[in-house]
């Protein structure tokens, strides 16, 4: 069984959205971080870079696939996590404490439409 | 198998070598920039002539390849390449060639291109071929400019989308970045089909074409194929096949027929020339006659693509003749059918139905015990397919089922090979729901079992000084 954490927010794509106000931190859930395997390289977009809800802004590769990263939520890369650069596994070890990037959100009411802990254990039906 | 593991560094011994070359008289040249010469001799091994030749022979005996064994690599094409190409490419009026030779010694080089250019477009229906590209994805990016410069000489420069089935081999969308387009996703259904609703929203006047590959990475036939020509045509973009599944196609249908406007053709694949370990392929792409106004305009090759690879498939199409050419692809179709008939009630077969020169299964009907670690997986199987003897299948490709593993025999191999196959993948199966641990540990025959592929891909050691 994955672990799902309360109080978060998933989409669809597997990405895990931790709002604090107007700023939003993003990484992947623990399903997803199962289903690629050793995670062997993460590759962040830079800081200022815009994301959009929806379109990739990064990549995941592992052992077995490469993956693209989708931003949940439409804003400003204010801070990547450069520690993952050298030290992918960490999106292994705890995929909830790894987050990705952390984006001012430019419309944070997109929030709204992601899926809660409840519903996103029944999306990924384990 | 003799053990033989070592590398050509650990032969070495200081002072030994397999040459003799004259002293140098001449003195150091004064024309290299200091920044360019080295401070200190390269460390190559030190070896005797014997020892390079053992060395190197030894290697080539762990070697597994399509003349030593079954290879079933999904998508891959790996049938059996027969030496009558070879003969035919030693021949020495080709094997003495070279690009910059005067037209009047190059003319039976020629007439092998304008030869193959005509067998080609019989076979696919295209107007006629490039063959600059050296392999698929190459021919892709080849296609897809040429795609753009129709567009382009048509004054149309809104069209700057390509649309990509979820289940396409990763280089189409590779392809389509690189040439500076912007790829849309479209969905397959339940049945391993193109969504055609899904794929109508889709189609705007900012559409430059889509990309198909038929039959696709499941191996099955997009039947909606005539309906999504006129829908992409219709809207104004062009439909571009991926020729890399083109082996059961042969002489039954063809590209043109179905619509589409460029294609690639994998020569190394489809016409029997060896590849695997990266080349030389050749991916020479075809085109109707609207879309080659605008081959002038484009150039991907110093020079005329590998001829020793276009010649070999010449050699093939000519050895096979014009009557038997089908039979290849039927014969392939028999064989995948046959394998997945006889192995879908102990491996999750995920769409019934007829394939066609492939299948893809969705791993073990019973992985011997499912806990959050997983009982025996797709890479188990393949693993463990090894200690068999036979080369492993594509596995977690195409990325619509979580335990991919895809199959594809080619017409090449004989019935009583094809069962010993499913033979050792019913034993496996049955070896998963005993005790998957065994898989787990596969391979325990071959020289290496697991390699750290983790620690391989985060700290790679390139080179061999560094692991001193």
């Amino acid at each position: 069984m994955s672990k799902i954490l309360e109080g978060l927010k998933y989409s669809e794509s597997h990405e895990w959205v931790k709002v604090e106000g107007n700023v939003a931190y993003i990484g992947v859930s623990d399903f997803a971080q199962k289903e690629m395997g050793d995670i062997t390289y993460v590759d962040l977009p830079a800081e200022g870079d815009d994301v959009v809800a929806g379109e990739e802004f990064g990549a995941l590769e592992s052992v077995k696939a490469a993956s693209d990263l989708f931003s949940p939520v439409s804003g400003v890369v204010v801070a990547v996590n450069g520690e993952l650069e050298d030290t992918p596994e960490k999106v292994n070890e705890d995929a909830y404490a790894a987050w990705i990037i952390k984006v001012e959100m430019s419309n944070p009411s997109e929030v709204d439409a992601l899926m809660d802990a409840a519903a996103y254990q029944s999306f990924i039906g384990e | 198998m003799k053990y033989y593991d070592k590398l050509i560094f650990e032969l070495s011994q200081e002072g030994r070598k397999g040459y003799s070359l004259p002293v140098n008289k001449f003195p150091q040249s004064p024309e290299l920039p200091v920044q360019l010469q080295r401070a200190s001799a390269p460390r190559l091994p030190q070896v005797s002539e014997p020892e390079v030749v053992r060395h190197y022979n030894n290697l080539s005996q762990m070697n597994f390849g399509v003349d030593t064994g079954f290879y079933p690599l999904g998508s891959c094409t790996m049938k059996y390449n027969p030496k009558i190409n070879e003969e035919v490419c030693a021949l020495p009026g080709f094997a003495g060639l070279h690009p910059l030779m005067p037209a009047r010694l190059t003319q039976g080089a020629c007439k092998v291109y304008e030869a193959m250019n005509a067998a080609l477009a019989e076979i696919t229906g295209m107007h006629t071929f490039t063959f600059e590209p050296c392999a698929g994805a190459h021919g892709e990016l080849t296609g897809l400019m040429l795609m753009r410069t129709y567009h382009m000489m048509r004054g149309d420069l809104k069209r700057t989308k390509v649309i990509v089935p979820d289940s396409a081999h990763g280089t189409n969308p590779a392809s389509a970045a690189v040439c500076g387009l912007e790829v849309v996703e479209v969905k397959s259904l339940e049945n391993g089909r193109i969504d055609v609703e899904a794929l109508k929203p889709l189609l705007t006047d900012e559409v430059a074409g889509i990309m198909m590959t038929n039959p696709n990475t499941l191996g099955l036939f997009e039947t909606q194929i005539l309906e999504i020509a006129k829908l992409v045509h219709g809207a104004g973009g062009l439909l571009y096949y991926d020729g890399a599944n083109m082996n059961p196609m042969l002489g039954v249908v063809r590209p043109g027929d179905m619509g589409f406007d460029i294609m690639h053709l994998n020569l190394h694949k489809t016409f029997s020339t060896p590849h695997g370990g990266g080349g030389p392929g050749s991916g020479p792409v075809g085109m109707t006659e609207e879309v080659a106004k605008g081959l002038s305009q484009i150039k991907v090759s110093g020079f005329h693509g590998n001829f020793g690879v276009i010649l070999r498939a010449y050699a093939y199409i000519l050895s096979i003749g014009k009557e038997h050419l089908k039979e290849v692809g039927q014969y392939s179709v028999l064989s995948a059918n046959y394998i997945k008939e006889c192995l879908k009630d102990v491996y999750k077969l995920p769409i019934e139905g007829v394939c066609k020169h492939e299948f893809v299964f969705d791993g073990l009907v019973n992985d011997g015990g499912h806990d959050d670690v997983h009982g025996a997986t797709t890479l188990d199987v393949a693993k463990r397919l090894l200690d068999y003897g036979f080369h492993a299948p594509t596995i977690y490709f195409p990325l619509l089922f979580h335990q991919s593993l895809m199959i594809e025999p080619t017409e090449t191999e004989s019935k009583e090979t094809i069962d010993a196959f499913i033979e050792v993948m019913r034993k496996i199966a049955a070896e998963a729901a005993e005790d998957p641990t065994l898989l787990q540990s596969a391979p325990h025959n071959t020289v290496i079992s697991r390699p750290d592929e983790t620690t391989a891909a985060r700290n790679p050691i390139l080179k061999y000084w560094d692991t001193l």
